[in-house]
This record gives C-alpha cells, sequence and structure tokens, in this order.
C-alpha cells in the first residue's frame, strides 16, 4: 500500500463537496420536471388529438405539444418570480411616481416562495434532525399543529406585554410543546424500545383531533356561542414582524428560520450533543460501546425534533395567519420528510431543498390559474424528484456520475433497526 | 389417504438416500435430529452432505474451522481427504497458515486481490507463506518477557449472564487479572465469550455475581463509567462496535473521549485539538490513510484496528479487554497488534484476551483459561498449556 508523505493534507476543496453534493438534487429536479412534461401532455385534450392525427400531420402535433409545455412551465416560471414585464413597469414607475403599492404587487409572487419556504425550512429541519440520530420522526404534521396551538393561546390570552417578550415568548411556547408532543415518542423508544414511526403517526391522529376539540370547544372564536371552528386572533405584539406594504406577507420567520438552521448545524457539528446524536444514528452499537446514553439522546433528538417542526406552526400562527384554524397546514409535515432526504439530512440541503418546494408549491397555484393545469402535478414533480433521490442509482445511471466512496448517509434503517 | 401413503414413501425414499449417502462418505449424522440441537462441527458435516447430495464435483469452503476446536478440525481435515481420494476438488481458503500447510496440494497466496504465487507445502514453510502475504519479512513468534503480575485489577467473582433471549450463557465464572499479565480465554466461539465481555464492559446487565475493577465494584456500572474507571475495549466486531465507518478517523479517534478536555470545551467540541491529535496518534500507531478526514470505512481492516487501538490505548488505562483483537487481519497487521498488546502489558497494563483462536492465545498469553457452555474448564499457567489439552478443555473434556 502506497503511504502518502502528507498526512493531513488538505481536505478535498469545499466547492467540490458543495458541487457533488448538489449534483444528484439538482440532475433529479431536471429529470423529475422533464418526466413531469410526459404527464402535463398526457392529461392535454388538445395535444391528445394532435397526436392522434401525428402521421397526417406531425408539425402540429409536435407544436401543439410545446405550445402546452410553454404554458405550463410559463406559467410555473411566473408562477415563481413574477410577471417579468409587470415588475420592469413597476419599478419604473416606483422611480418616477415613488409608487409603492405596484411594487409590492409586481414583487408578490416572488416573494409568497420565501413565505411558504418557511414552514418547510422548520419542518424540514426537524426530520432531519431525526434522522441525524436514526430516529424517522413522520409526525411533524402533528408536532406543526400542537406548536401553532400553543402559540395561538399564548398569542391570544396573554395581553399587555411588550412585542419584544410577548413575540418571543409566543414563538418558545409552541416549540416547548412540540418538544413535549414529539419527546413522548422519544421516551417510549427509549424506555420500551416502541418504534417511533408507529407512535409520531399515531400521536398525529391525537393531534388533529385535539385541535378538533380545542377549535369546537374551549379554543373556539366567540365561545360556544361562536359558528366557525378558529381561535381568537392573536395580540398584535405577538405577530412576527413584516417589512414591506401589503400585499405582500413576507415575515420575520424566513429570517428566523435561517438563524435557526446555522443553530442546528453548529448543534449537530459543533458540539458534544451533536456528536452524541451522530454517532447514535450512524452506528448504535458503536455509540453504546463509547459509553454514549442512547435513551438519553433518543429522548433529546425526538424533543428538539419536535420543537423545530413546532416552530413551523407557530411561525404560519404568528406571521400569516394570526390565529389558529383546522387544516392550516396543507401537508407541510408530510412534504418535510421527503424535503429532508432531498436535503441530504444536511441544514443547508434542507434550506435549499425548502425554498425549492415553496417554490413549487407557490408556482402550482398561478399555474392551475393561468394554464388550467391541475395543482396535482406539482406533487407529481415532488414526488419525481424524491424518487431519484431516493434512488440515486437511477440518475447515477442516466447520466453517468461517479459512484460516491462510502460517504452516503444512512437516512433510514429499517424496521426495528 | 392415497395421499399419506404417497408422503410415507416419498419419506421413506429420502431417509435411505441420507442415510445411504452420509454412509458413503463417512459424515456421520442422523437424519432426524434437529439443526439447532447438533453441534457446530455436525452442523458443518449437514452443510457439506447438503452439497454432495446434489453431487457437487467441487467443493468451495471459505474458513471453515473458524467454529471448531483442534480435534474438530482434525475430523474435518479426514473427511476432506476422504472426499479428494473420491476425486471431489476442493478449494479451502483460509487465514491460518498451519491449517493450509497441513491440508493443501498446491497453495496459492492472494495480496491485494491479486495471486501473488502458486506453491506446494513441500516446497515452502509458513514463515516463507507470510512473506508471501505481506510482502516483507514477518516474524511470527511473538518475542516477550516473563509476566510480573502486581495487583489484583480485574476480579470477576461467580458471574451469570444471560442473552437477548434470557438464556444462561455465562454460569458462575470466577477468574482474577493482575496488572501486569495477559490472562487469555480460549473457547470455541458462541460458548459465552461475547457475553462474558459484554458484562464486564457495561453493555449487558450481570443476573448474578459480582465485578471488581481495582477495588470499585462495576457489577452495575454504566459502559462510561467502565471506561472511565480505566479500562480500554477492543471489540470482537470491530465494523459493528468499534468504529463508525462513516465518520472520518480523526471523528473514531475521539468517539469516547470527545466530551472530555482538552477535546470538548464546554458544549463545544475544538476541532483543533481533535485533528492535531488525530495527527500525532496516526502517525504514531502508523494508520495508513490519505487523510484524518478519510471516512474509516475506506481503510483496510488492519488500519482499521489500529485506529482503535490508538484510541483505547493513549487513554490513560489499567485494564484492556481485547476480544478476538486480530479477526480477520492479515499476518502484518496481527504481528503489530500482538506487539502492542504485550508492551501494554510489559507496562503495568492488566489484560484480558479473548480469542477462539489458540495459536493466538497459545503465544500471547501468560495464564490461559478455557471456556465451555458458559463455564471456565479449567485456567492453565503457560507453562502446562499444550494445544492438545487446551483443545480437549475446548471440547468440554476435563481429564481424569
Amino acid at each position: 500500500m502506497a503511504r502518502s508523505p502528507e498526512i493531513s493534507q488538505a481536505r478535498v476543496s469545499m466547492w467540490q463537496r458543495v458541487a457533488n453534493a448538489m449534483a444528484l438534487p439538482v440532475l433529479s429536479l431536471l429529470s423529475a420536471l422533464v418526466l413531469s412534461a410526459v404527464f402535463i401532455l398526457g392529461s392535454d385534450l388538445k395535444v391528445l388529438t394532435a397526436f392522434s392525427q401525428f402521421f397526417s400531420d406531425p408539425a402540429r402535433a409536435l407544436l401543439t405539444a410545446g405550445k402546452a409545455l410553454a404554458d405550463a412551465y410559463g406559467a410555473l416560471f411566473i408562477g415563481v418570480f413574477g410577471d417579468p414585464a409587470k415588475i420592469f413597469k413597476e419599478v419604473g414607475e416606483f422611480f418616477a411616481t415613488g409608487d409603492t403599492q405596484g411594487l409590492a404587487i409586481a414583487f408578490y409572487p416572488f416573494s409568497e416562495n420565501f413565505v411558504t419556504a418557511t414552514p418547510y425550512i422548520f419542518a424540514g429541519l426537524a426530520v432531519a434532525f431525526g434522522f441525524r440520530c436514526g430516529l424517522f420522526n413522520i409526525g411533524a404534521e402533528g408536532q406543526i399543529y400542537v406548536g401553532a396551538a400553543a402559540a395561538a393561546f399564548v398569542g391570544y390570552s396573554v395581553e399587555g406585554l411588550p412585542w419584544i417578550i410577548h413575540a418571543p415568548l409566543t414563538f418558545l411556547a409552541g416549540a416547548l410543546a412540540g418538544a413535549f408532543w414529539a419527546g413522548i415518542a422519544g421516551f417510549l423508544k427509549a424506555t420500551r424500545g416502541a418504534h417511533e414511526v408507529i407512535n409520531t403517526m399515531m400521536l398525529n391522529y391525537v393531534a388533529f383531533n385535539l385541535i378538533h376539540y380545542l377549535l369546537n370547544g374551549p379554543m373556539k372564536r366567540g365561545g360556544a356561542a361562536g359558528t366557525i371552528p378558529i381561535s381568537r386572533n392573536i395580540v398584535e405584539s405577538a405577530y412576527l414582524p413584516t417589512f414591506f406594504p401589503e400585499p405582500i406577507r413576507f415575515h420575520a420567520g424566513f429570517i428566523v428560520a435561517l438563524l435557526v438552521a446555522v443553530l442546528v448545524w453548529w448543534l449537530l457539528f459543533k458540539t458534544t450533543l451533536g456528536f452524541e446524536i451522530r454517532t447514535v444514528g450512524a452506528n448504535l452499537h458503536a455509540a453504546r460501546c463509547a459509553g454514549i446514553n442512547i435513551s438519553r439522546n433518543f429522548i433529546l433528538a425526538m424533543a428538539i425534533s419536535g420543537a423545530l417542526a413546532a416552530m413551523a406552526g407557530a411561525g404560519e400562527v404568528m406571521g400569516v395567519n394570526h390565529n389558529l384554524a383546522e387544516g392550516f397546514s396543507p401537508g407541510y409535515g408530510f412534504d418535510s420528510i421527503a424535503l429532508a432526504m432531498l436535503g441530504g439530512g444536511h441544514p443547508l440541503g434542507v434550506v435549499l431543498a425548502a425554498l425549492l418546494f415553496g417554490t413549487l408549491r407557490n408556482g402550482a397555484t398561478k399555474m392551475q390559474s393561468l394554464a388550467a393545469i391541475p395543482i396535482d402535478l406539482v406533487s407529481i414533480v415532488q414526488a419525481f424528484v424524491i424518487m431519484f433521490v431516493a434512488a440515486p442509482i437511477i440518475i447515477r445511471r442516466l447520466y453517468r456520475l461517479k459512484t460516491e466512496v462510502g460517504g452516503q448517509m444512512i437516512l433510514m434503517r429499517g424496521w426495528g433497526g | 389417504m392415497y395421499l399419506t401413503t404417497a408422503t410415507r414413501w416419498i419419506q421413506k425414499i429420502q431417509e435411505e438416500k441420507k442415510c445411504d449417502i452420509s454412509a458413503q462418505y463417512g459424515l456421520q449424522v442422523d437424519p432426524d435430529a434437529y439443526i439447532k440441537d447438533l453441534s457446530v462441527g455436525a452442523q458443518q458435516r449437514v452443510e457439506i452432505l447438503k452439497i454432495l447430495y446434489r453431487r457437487a464435483d467441487m467443493l468451495i469452503l471459505d474458513e471453515p474451522t473458524a467454529v471448531l476446536t483442534p480435534q474438530e478440525v482434525e475430523e474435518l481435515f479426514k473427511v476432506i481427504r476422504s472426499l479428494v481420494a473420491r476425486g471431489v476438488s476442493i478449494i479451502f481458503i483460509s487465514h491460518k497458515l498451519k491449517e493450509v500447510m497441513a491440508i493443501a496440494d498446491r497453495i496459492t497466496v492472494l495480496r491485494d486481490g491479486r495471486v501473488v504465487g502458486t506453491t506446494r507445502p513441500a516446497e515452502t514453510s509458513p514463515a516463507a507463506l507470510a512473506r508471501m502475504m505481506v510482502g516483507r519479512e514477518v516474524i511470527l513468534t511473538v518475542d516477550k518477557q516473563p509476566a510480573r503480575p502486581g495487583e489484583v485489577v480485574l476480579d470477576v467473582n461467580d458471574l451469570h449472564v444471560l442473552d437477548d433471549r434470557q438464556q444462561t450463557r455465562v454460569s458462575g465464572i470466577s477468574f482474577q487479572v493482575r496488572a501486569g499479565e495477559i490472562l487469555g480465554i480460549a473457547g470455541v466461539q458462541g460458548n459465552g465469550q461475547t457475553e462474558l465481555v459484554e458484562a464486564l464492559t457495561g453493555l449487558r446487565p450481570i443476573a448474578r455475581g459480582r465485578v471488581t475493577i481495582l477495588g470499585n465494584d462495576t457489577t452495575r456500572a454504566t459502559p462510561r463509567h467502565v471506561l472511565q474507571s480505566g479500562v480500554a475495549h477492543i471489540p470482537e466486531d470491530r465494523q459493528r462496535d468499534g468504529l463508525v465507518l462513516t465518520f472520518p478517523v480523526a471523528d473514531n479517534l475521539v468517539l469516547n473521549t470527545y466530551y472530555l478536555p482538552p477535546f470538548a470545551r464546554g458544549i463545544r467540541i475544538d476541532e483543533r485539538t481533535v485533528f492535531a491529535s488525530a495527527t500525532q496518534r496516526v502517525q504514531q500507531f502508523d494508520i495508513r490513510t490519505p487523510s484524518i478526514h478519510t471516512l474509516a470505512s475506506s481503510l483496510s481492516g488492519g488500519n482499521q484496528q489500529k485506529v482503535i487501538v490508538a484510541r483505547e490505548f493513549t487513554r490513560p488505562i489499567r485494564l484492556l479487554i481485547a476480544s478476538q483483537p486480530t479477526r480477520g487481519l492479515d499476518v502484518g497487521s496481527i504481528e503489530y497488534i500482538h506487539q502492542r498488546i504485550v508492551e501494554m502489558r510489559d507496562q503495568g497494563c492488566a489484560v484480558l484476551l479473548v480469542s477462539p483462536e489458540l495459536d493466538e492465545i497459545l503465544s500471547l498469553a501468560d495464564r490461559m483459561a478455557v471456556m465451555y457452555h458458559g463455564k471456565i474448564m479449567d485456567i492453565l499457567p503457560a507453562s502446562q498449556a499444550t494445544p492438545e489439552k487446551l483443545g480437549l478443555l475446548m471440547a468440554g473434556v476435563r481429564e481424569g
């Protein structure tokens, strides 16, 4: 065996590593978009009729197909970035007249990406954090609701506090509720060996029904006389601040989410607790032999994961809805499982994946209204992305990527693992 | 009715065939016994019969002697010779030089996936084979001075341990290990050695009895507590228990000291110290790795074991519990690990060496205990131990 003379030789350059890590998700996204095009074409009646006469008029068939795709992905683009023409016009107007209203409207679609990405970042971090400890937290959705409920309660019931105290308090209450909720599953796993997948799933149902009960009982707006299952609005001192004029909903939650992502990264990779959690996740047996307390780490990791998920709920209540309603989350918690996998279980990856998911969700709405393509198409795109990421061999074969040398992180273990 | 008759008829034919074939090859197996009730040697005979029944002309045996007593190995060799006499070709894969010398007609040595050479037992010697395997001269015998035992470090008293299925695997074991001596525990794999080591290191609860390390009762201690009381542990399955393969070498070197200064500062891990210490230890223990940031998974088995040795031997330790420390390693790495273990002994460390490799026990241990069915058959000083004596004890036979 050749001995390299320099033991502590430089690490592989950072950009190299980033490029390696990014190749798979990016190629997955591209492939997913291509594959989804088949669905767009297949669900378009005009395209199908044109193709039924493909041999008599191939040009028309191809043109129709091209137009359908351009319409669909064009609408997705506008939904994501806004209408470029409108943006140019409004920017010009702003410099001419100083009118911010038009500008806000023009930039509204773009800003929405970040609003949608915010809960995705929190929930994605939650699931990724669980992965790092070898735990599969599929209860993020329930934890989001529990966190939202706690935040809403502190948000509307506490009055007279200054913003600087009330807002953090509300956010923290949400996080703690989520930590408690997920901590139950962590505790059962650590002490009784109960599988966290089952328990977090079941706790989801408990959470949904708990919210249903609260919103039709103790937390119902207007008390028993109230008509709709929705909570009182939270006090303004518990709002997350916004920075731009209406209709832009961009709020401080996005910045908090980025800060929390940095915090999670620091916790995982720079502290003794993170070292323990990652060791338990990477090799349970070696962790035990090294004297690491497995039970403690299971409970802690689950609680932290739950707190992160709950922040998504608290953020939505404090930054967007300002109240608690049933069904306010369109499945952020479930999407975040896929998202955490796409992000490779790394905080930075999660942030990028969350931006992608937020963008897709946001663009989809526009695609539906402009090109009359069902919003489900975006779910299909997302599903394909996940499929390709989960089965990397497809992408590696397709694009002849070199196989990674043992660096792949195991995100999930089998049953009873 | 017809069905039962038919089934019985088929069964009868099969039975005749089985008995027939086992007699034909001289492999005695009771056809009605359950596999779980057979000894490992008999299980192996069934395995071989299964292949012969399908009229195989060639047998590939991959480390077939790993689970056998020396006597059972002799039995197996008899079977192999009779098969060869009948015209069956055998490929016998082994890392034990003596066995290869004893059984093979031709010997081919592989190194790093390449054929180094082919020779005949008559034309070669164990030392020459070792040289071919490693590519340099290897000292096969361990050079060591007589032990100078000091105070009692590990005191095990009437130890009982259960396995995961609540079966007793260690029943009433007592022994002591003194500073500056190596106590070897020989025995065929699966006679309770694994559970014994797990119990001593705090990984498995102790059902009954007492374990004392340097006067401190560690019967109920956690693994961390045991490690902190000056115990080094080389686990039998290094990839499962000893290393985190997806972690870099540097992290693996602090796997059980990451929380102590100077590696930890409060809740922070001081990466600079971790890296500096890793670089220093990689040199000190001659770990062949491209960098301290290389993942443990991409190291060779010998270098993976060196990472564990480097981690354990650089902590302040008084007792070394080494379980099959050279399992699956090349001759060169075995030599290195053996020398390091003797070095630790000479520095006054108590060593408990558990190994199913009789040669390893014979060449390293100052006293030898043999485990059989969860009990210690006998403890012999090195001067009285011979392979034959130990072999009989390993099979559960006590001399009258």
